[in-house]
């Protein structure tokens, strides 16, 4: 390590700048003989504080000042804790106790980075030194050592001479994982996902409810614009499983006016008077299709703008969804409540390799 | 001062540390603004560490089912999950725990940061050459590990805009041919979302995926000390020395003083600025959503990716179904991603340099590279933009169709764009360097000859400012040349082809030669 600045500058210097020469291949870079010599390390720049001992002076308080803030930060802190609880029913105080407590933290840390910069800047040695590198593989005599050791350790084992020790040893290690592997299996309980994934809640006679309260809909409430997000009845009474049946089950019911509404000649009777029922789960990556847009009558997916026609079946008409929302069919029991008429007809939400089986 | 001796005896001859401090204690470490990135990352890594620390403490991150009874009068009687109501109570009841929750989740946007700007550092520099490639690919690993550390901790408070989150990735998941459904249905320990998802991301989050990290910061750290740092040209330095300042004590206290500098910031921001407040989405519920919802930034290319794709990507084939819409961007990032970790190698194949390169690179003086690397940042920004797609149509009045379909634009024709004009830029660069170099610069003097003819003086510049200008190194296309059996081999072909795309276009620096004939 020399120092660049100290004693005989020019000439050391001049030392450190010459390249040696690398007996790595330079592969396609140009090698010119008439470079430009590197021209050595320039004179030194001092400081203020290196040349003017008031400075330096004034420095050393400016440093040790920052150390105390740091003190009186810290102190601060512990300080707004006591000072700024939070009190139940006062939401404010959980603001206070955030700001008051954090800006004396950031006191105390801050006089310590700030006072340790300007120590190393200011005050301390300020010369660049100079550290010569080598080159990162071993020497030859060490690598040469290095090969020694690995056919030491062959010929005392026998590892390629014995091979029938070795390639069993493979492939012992090679089995040894797989147990790791297959104990992974109750990470799921032992049903198939995709029966689960085919089937929701609903079903002949299930009655639409609003979601969250659960109350049923009566086909006279829903008034042409309105759009209901809906549950099916008894999901809100489930012992467990319920956000597993809300996520497949969660429907969207608009009224449109008969003649906006295009509809499939078999899927005529799956509306009731203008009233259709749609999963509410997007067939692209699952998020809720939830904004519904009712003078275009098109549903709109907050996640990724996927937007679905709903006078058209659903039909995707931008974003990165690929197939409408399944519809489930619907119609009123004798009080005039909406009911389905049966559990989807395909699997709802995103799309999976057995989906179409 | 005899205390300090015998400790440090004590602890010599118990350990041989004097070793350590003889070899590592003077190390120098050259200084520039832009080696601060990566410094930046690991303290924002160890206020992880810290503020984390602190919320599992208070963290349950229990799904069963409780009804709200914290302070938070809005969401009294509300059903939700124990890992909210937990999330709630380190918000509201726990003096200090909001602090520290924004500070996790201020520093943890800032560690994805910093990382990402430190790679953009090391690739426009060059300084992933030869002996750094496999630090580079260390590097790559602890990018990837920081986003994965991102998202799972950001899905623990079981929030409704977290929950989405983790339906977008359920709904990604079930869209993997053959073992889709049953990867979901393995991980979430159930039909989504199950009950067990939140623990299992917990121990990867505070276990498993920190134990890897701090592993491959350890080697990182390690590489970084044996390769030592790159430094820039500049006067005296060579690709045989580092110039800087010794470990004790110039770059002792800098780095020192700047891990408080950073916990400072970071504290800061986390006392004036709210962050995530969980509290404003509820507890998840796969029915409702909020509009305008977003991931945190470094997820925002992946979500950006799956929305520019365009409708109806989906085919039945025997019965199974493939979801180009979800694949595609899965596959395109995946191998943008892959792109990014083999960079180094394609390019030591490609120029066939087997020297070691100490010295960082200007980004102008290796033109192709640093357009390859402005075409990805353009094509990265392209999908970043898209995660925005909808707060983007309503802030600025746009149609949101409008808005995705220059998206698409920017993403699929934008990088060759940035390719282009950034080669070019580099070039132009090279050129106002190279006759800088030779002529100085325009002093803004005019001198009125004795014949009445009026020029502007240019000033030469001195030696040490020229060598900055002129010490680059220059790479020609490969020659092809047939083999020991006279053959020219299609590897041959393929390097030869691309060698050419790197280095056709090129700007020598100024030599000897030149700089003296131009003096006469």
């Amino acid at each position: 390590m020399a120092d660049v600045h100290d004693g005989a500058t020019s000439g050391e210097a001049a030392e450190t700048a010459v390249e040696k020469h690398s007996s790595a291949s330079p592969g396609v870079a140009v090698e010119r003989a008439d470079r430009i010599a590197n021209p050595g390390f320039p004179p030194e720049r001092l400081r203020v504080t290196d040349t003017d001992p008031a400075k330096e002076k004034a420095a050393e308080r400016t440093v040790s000042g920052l150390f105390l803030m740091s003190v009186v930060g810290s102190i601060l802190a512990v300080v707004a804790y006591v000072a700024f609880p939070i009190v139940e029913g006062q939401p404010e105080t959980i603001r206070l106790n955030n700001l008051f407590l954090g800006l004396g933290i950031t006191l105390g840390l801050l006089g310590i980075g700030i006072g340790a910069v300007h120590w190393s800047k200011a005050l301390m040695h300020g010369h660049e030194l100079v550290e010569q590198r080598h080159p990162t593989r071993g020497s030859d005599e060490t690598r040469a050592k290095a090969v020694e050791v690995f056919q030491a350790g062959n010929k005392e084992s026998g590892f390629t001479r014995r091979s029938l020790v070795r390639n069993t040893l493979i492939g012992a290690l090679v089995a040894t994982p797989i147990p790791a592997i297959a104990i992974f299996r109750d990470l799921a309980p032992a049903e198939d996902p995709v029966a689960l994934l085919k089937h929701t809640m609903w079903d002949e006679g299930v009655r639409l409810t609003r979601d969250p309260s659960g109350t049923p809909i009566k086909a006279s409430e829903v008034t042409i614009g309105s759009a209901f997000h809906v549950i099916p009845e008894g999901l809100t009474e489930l012992e467990s499983h319920k956000l597993e049946e809300k996520a497949k089950a969660a429907v969207l019911l608009m009224r449109l006016p008969l003649d906006r509404l295009n509809e499939r000649e078999d899927r005529k009777d799956w509306s009731y008077d203008g009233i259709v029922a749609y999963s509410k789960i997007c067939t692209h990556v699952g998020c809720p299709v939830a904004l519904y847009e009712q003078q275009t009558h098109h549903l709109l997916c907050p996640c990724h703008q996927s937007e679905f026609d709903v006078a058209n079946h659903a039909e995707v008409i931008f974003g990165p969804a690929a197939r409408p929302l399944p519809q489930l069919p619907i119609t009123v029991d004798e009080e005039g409540y909406l009911v389905a008429k049966s559990d989807f007809t395909e699997p709802v939400g995103p799309s999976f390799w057995e989906r179409a089986l | 001062m005899r205390f300090t001796g015998w400790a440090a005896n004590y602890i010599d001859e118990r350990t041989s540390a004097s070793t350590a401090v003889k070899t590592l204690g003077r190390k120098i470490f050259p200084d520039h603004w832009s080696f601060m990135l990566g410094e930046v990352a690991l303290y924002s890594f160890v206020v992880i560490l810290l503020s984390g620390t602190f919320l599992t403490f208070f963290f349950d991150p229990s799904m069963t089912e409780v009804e709200y009874e914290g302070s938070y009068v809005p969401l009294q009687g509300i059903p939700m999950s124990v890992a909210y109501h937990s999330s709630l109570d380190i918000s509201f009841e726990i003096r200090g725990g909001l602090l520290m929750r924004q500070v996790h989740h201020w520093a943890a946007l800032l560690f994805v940061a910093s990382i990402a700007l430190h790679m953009l550092r090391v690739f426009f520099t060059g300084a992933f050459r030869k002996p750094r490639e496999l630090n580079w690919v260390i590097g790559f690993l602890l990018f990837v590990l920081a986003m994965a550390l991102g998202f799972t901790g950001y899905s623990l408070p079981d929030d409704l805009l977290s929950g989405n989150g983790l339906r977008i990735i359920d709904g990604m998941i079930k869209a993997v041919p053959v073992a889709g459904a049953w990867i979901s249905y393995l991980l979430f320990g159930d039909e989504f979302p199950g009950t067990d998802i939140i623990p299992r991301l917990y121990v990867l989050h505070i276990l498993l995926l920190p134990a890897i990290l701090v592993a491959l910061i350890g080697a990182h750290m390690v590489l970084l000390i044996v390769n030592k740092h790159t430094q820039f040209a500049g006067p005296g330095r060579t690709n045989d020395n580092v110039v800087g300042a010794p470990v004790m004590p110039v770059f002792a206290a800098k780095a020192g003083g700047f891990f408080f500098l950073v916990f400072g910031v970071i504290v800061l921001i986390a006392s004036l600025f709210t962050i995530n407040p969980i509290w404003n989405y509820g507890p998840y519920d796969p029915s409702p959503v909020s509009a305008g919802t977003q991931p945190d930034w470094y997820i925002g290319f992946a979500d950006g990716a799956l929305r520019l794709i365009p409708p109806h990507l989906e085919t039945v084939i025997f019965g199974y179904t493939w979801s180009w819409n979800v694949l595609i961007p899965l596959v395109g990032l995946l191998v943008f991603l892959a792109a990014a970790a083999v960079y180094p190698f394609l390019e030591a194949w490609v120029t066939g340099d087997k020297r070691e390169h100490h010295i960082a690179e200007r980004p102008r003086n290796n033109p192709t590279r640093t357009a390859i690397g402005a075409a990805g940042v353009t094509f990265y920004a392209g999908l970043w933009a898209a995660a925005s797609s909808d707060l983007i149509a309503t802030h600025f009045r746009l149609s949101i169709e409008g808005v995705i379909h220059a998206l698409q634009f920017v993403t699929v024709v934008g990088p060759f764009i940035a390719y282009f004009v950034t080669k070019r830029v580099c070039l132009a660069l090279m050129r106002k360097d190279r006759e800088i170099a030779l002529h100085g610069y325009e002093s803004g003097r005019i001198v009125r000859l004795p014949g009445g003819e009026y020029i502007e003086v240019h000033e030469q510049l001195d030696d040490y400012e020229r060598w900055r200008l002129v010490s680059y190194e220059e790479y020609q296309p490969l020659m092809v040349r047939p083999d020991a059996r006279g053959r020219i081999t299609a590897r041959q072909r393929v390097r030869a082809g691309l060698s050419r795309w790197f280095f056709e276009d090129r700007i020598s620096p100024v030599t000897q030669k030149e700089l003296e004939s131009q003096r006469h």
